[in-house]
């Protein structure tokens, strides 16, 4: 039975539980994702990171949001004050709606109902993650507007520009996954991959091209350029404290943890097991995919805390160009190759020509590639143009030096 | 016919609860004095007739009104707006005299046109239905349409639409005189021009622990201002405070006790 028949005789206490429950799961693994995010980072710098509030320092993150509740609650004067107080406002609700469509687990039972714990089930679930993702930008851009100061509006200005251009990347590389599973609702998605196999097999370069772009969407190192802190202060949210930051904090993590749903449902099978262990999927009575739904979302926020403990922030000339001149157009010709693909399994079914086309293609990105490297070579090899090299006085290097000058500065040794 | 006009439950609840607040808003675009607010409002009204479409049976259309709309048009026009500032507004003053009136005649009567016109208009044969039109799925529904009986306006207004693009951005673009030194020229030359002083990044403006603007320029261990702490657009606007009263000679540093 089909996710949209399952859920379509739920009744109204179900559905409200169903949204609690998905409002609670995020705050939840907000809060808790913070503490992981702090002691991998911590591990990957040789500190222990968070380890005094509750056992492992697990409740750290809810100590420092009480505490961030209870600061003083500033608007700035020059702020304005109806947009400043909306911005975060917009920023945190359009990060939750963006759950509804998840299909978290397969069927299961639910109080009674038979059901699947999805709130929702709409043909064009995918396209309404990346509608709530293009609603959530204005509340960056607001707050960077409203809080009529100059690093925030900077900041506003450079996060909007950021996500709108890797929005389209984003967008481009779902195209692919649209294609082969003929369906834009994330459950057909997730069936349709447990047909064949999983799209981040399939379509691998649609997988990087979202991967990479999810990290550009969600302002995180090394894209965070938005609160580049030694150049913005802290960008946006510069002017925002107590619970308007908060709210700009919850909405950062949410997004994280909704972009890693998605790249799971879209391209590692969603709430499926792992290929071979099938039989687990019918577990505590089908409760078991829930766990593997978030395995495979937990993956995916380790490998943003990796990226940040492991990378530098990009330059942000270099940063656009690379979303525009490298994502985009490499994403353009990717679903020309894959519809063609399409096309021709649909059509002629016949092995040779497949293979004929795929090899062509592979020979054309060699051949670019090398072009590539031929051309980076040479411009590697211009020697710039200089004025004469100055004569600093520098000391040897360890090469050079062929005595070593050891005298007795008069026993201080005693 | 009838059928179609009927509208019960929930539908019901939802246009007399969203109407009135997308008119609200769309007066309110017209009405209040900055440019940002006006934007606002306006993408508030998009956003609730994307709702209505989705009521409506029309998923892809109120989605694709969403992204398309206000995900990327009206965002690149508060793109612009932001610009401008935060309390710069619309001047409402009249610069030439008795054009209000006619402004709102004009378009007073060409309201009405509209509505008269689109109050006789018929679709000349008779509706099937949304249940029929979406029989095979909305977006299939729609596929089906725009790539068989459509496809041939569907590619015109695409080649339209990149057309303008392209233009936008020959209009737009500008060629250097001279190259951008890169990064890597831009150190080299740092190291081997004449002066040393540099290198390692200008001084930073402000005097340590009296005044720390952009605009006060960095005082040198000898007492003198540093000229190359502070921008060199600021000193061509003339905004440039003097830094010697900052000087530790020259602060008042008598303590008066507070009683």
């Amino acid at each position: 039975m089909k996710n949209a028949q399952l859920l379509l005789d739920d009744p109204g206490w179900i559905i409200t539980l169903k949204a609690v429950i998905v409002f609670a799961v995020c705050v939840v693994l907000t809060i808790m994702s913070v503490w992981g995010e702090r002691r991998l980072v911590a591990r990957m710098q040789m500190r222990v990171g968070p380890n005094r509030v509750g056992k492992f320092g697990l409740i750290q993150a809810l100590a420092d949001g009480v505490k961030l509740a209870l600061k003083e609650d500033l608007i700035p004067a020059a702020a304005d004050k109806v947009v400043f107080v909306i911005a975060p406002i917009i920023s945190a609700t359009t990060a939750f709606m963006a759950f509804a469509v998840m299909p978290l687990t397969g069927p299961v039972t639910f109080f009674g109902e038979k059901t699947v714990m999805q709130l929702t089930d709409i043909p064009v679930g995918v396209l309404y993650v990346l509608a709530t993702a293009s609603v959530g930008v204005y509340g960056i851009v607001l707050a960077g507007w409203s809080s009529g100061s100059t690093y925030p509006l900077l900041g506003g200005l450079r996060s909007s520009a950021q996500v709108i251009s890797y929005e389209i990347a984003m967008g481009l590389s779902l195209v692919s996954v649209f294609i082969y599973s003929g369906s834009m609702s994330t459950s057909s998605i997730v069936q349709a991959q447990q047909e064949t196999w999983w799209y981040g097999l399939v379509l691998f370069p649609s997988f990087v091209i979202y991967a990479i772009s999810m990290v550009g969407e969600t302002n995180r190192a090394p894209f965070d350029l938005a609160e580049a802190e030694g150049e913005l202060v802290g960008g946006f949210h510069t002017e925002y404290s107590s619970l308007k930051f908060a709210l700009f904090f919850l909405a950062e993590y949410v997004n994280i943890i909704a972009v890693s749903a998605l790249a799971t449902t879209l391209f590692l099978g969603g709430y499926h097991a792992f290929p071979g262990l099938g039989f687990t999927e019918q577990w505590l009575g089908g409760w078991f995919t829930l766990i593997w739904f978030f395995i495979k979302v937990l993956f995916f926020f380790f490998i943003f805390v990796w990226l940040r403990g492991t990378l530098p922030r990009l330059r942000y000339d270099q940063f656009m160009q690379f979303g525009w001149k490298v994502l985009i157009p490499v994403s353009l010709l990717w679903i020309l190759v894959v519809a063609t693909l399409r096309v021709i399994s649909t059509t002629s079914q016949s092995r040779p020509v497949t293979f004929g086309f795929a090899g062509v293609v592979v020979l054309i990105v060699l051949g670019i590639s090398t072009a590539f490297d031929n051309s980076k070579k040479k411009r590697d090899s211009v020697v710039h143009p200089t004025a004469a090299e100055p004569n600093f006085a520098v000391p040897s290097l360890p090469s050079e030096i062929t005595t070593i000058n050891v005298s007795n500065q008069g026993g201080d040794r005693g | 016919m009838q059928s179609l006009l009927t509208i019960q439950g929930p539908e019901t609840a939802l246009f007399w609860f969203l109407a009135p607040l997308a008119v609200l808003a769309a007066i309110g675009m017209l009405l209040v004095k900055k440019a940002v607010h006006s934007a606002l409002l306006l993408a508030w009204v998009m956003i609730t007739l994307a709702i209505f479409y989705i009521a409506q049976d029309a998923l892809f259309l109120g989605i694709v009104q969403v992204v398309v709309y206000t995900g990327a048009v009206m965002m690149l026009f508060l793109f612009i707006l932001m610009l401008v500032g935060v309390d710069s507004s619309d001047s409402l003053t009249e610069t030439i005299t008795g054009l209000r009136p006619i402004a709102i005649t004009a378009a007073v009567g060409f309201g009405g046109l509209m509505v008269s016109l689109l109050g006789h208009a018929t679709l000349g044969r008779e509706p099937i239905g949304l249940d029929i039109a979406n029989q095979s799925g909305n977006v299939q529904g729609l596929a089906e349409l725009l790539f068989s009986k459509y496809v041939w306006p569907f590619e015109v207004v695409s080649a339209l639409l990149i057309t303008a693009a392209l233009g936008a951005m020959v209009l737009a673009h500008h060629q250097r005189t001279n190259p951008r030194p890169t990064q890597r020229e831009q150190a080299v030359n740092r190291f081997r021009s004449g002066s040393l002083a540099g290198a390692a990044g200008l001084p930073g403006p402000g005097v340590f622990a009296r005044h720390n603007a952009v605009d006060v320029p960095a005082l040198l261990p000898d007492g003198t201002p540093a000229p190359s702490s502070i921008s060199a657009t600021l000193k061509a606007r003339g905004d440039v405070i003097d830094s010697s009263q900052f000087q530790l000679d020259n602060v008042d540093t008598t303590v008066v006790e507070e009683k």
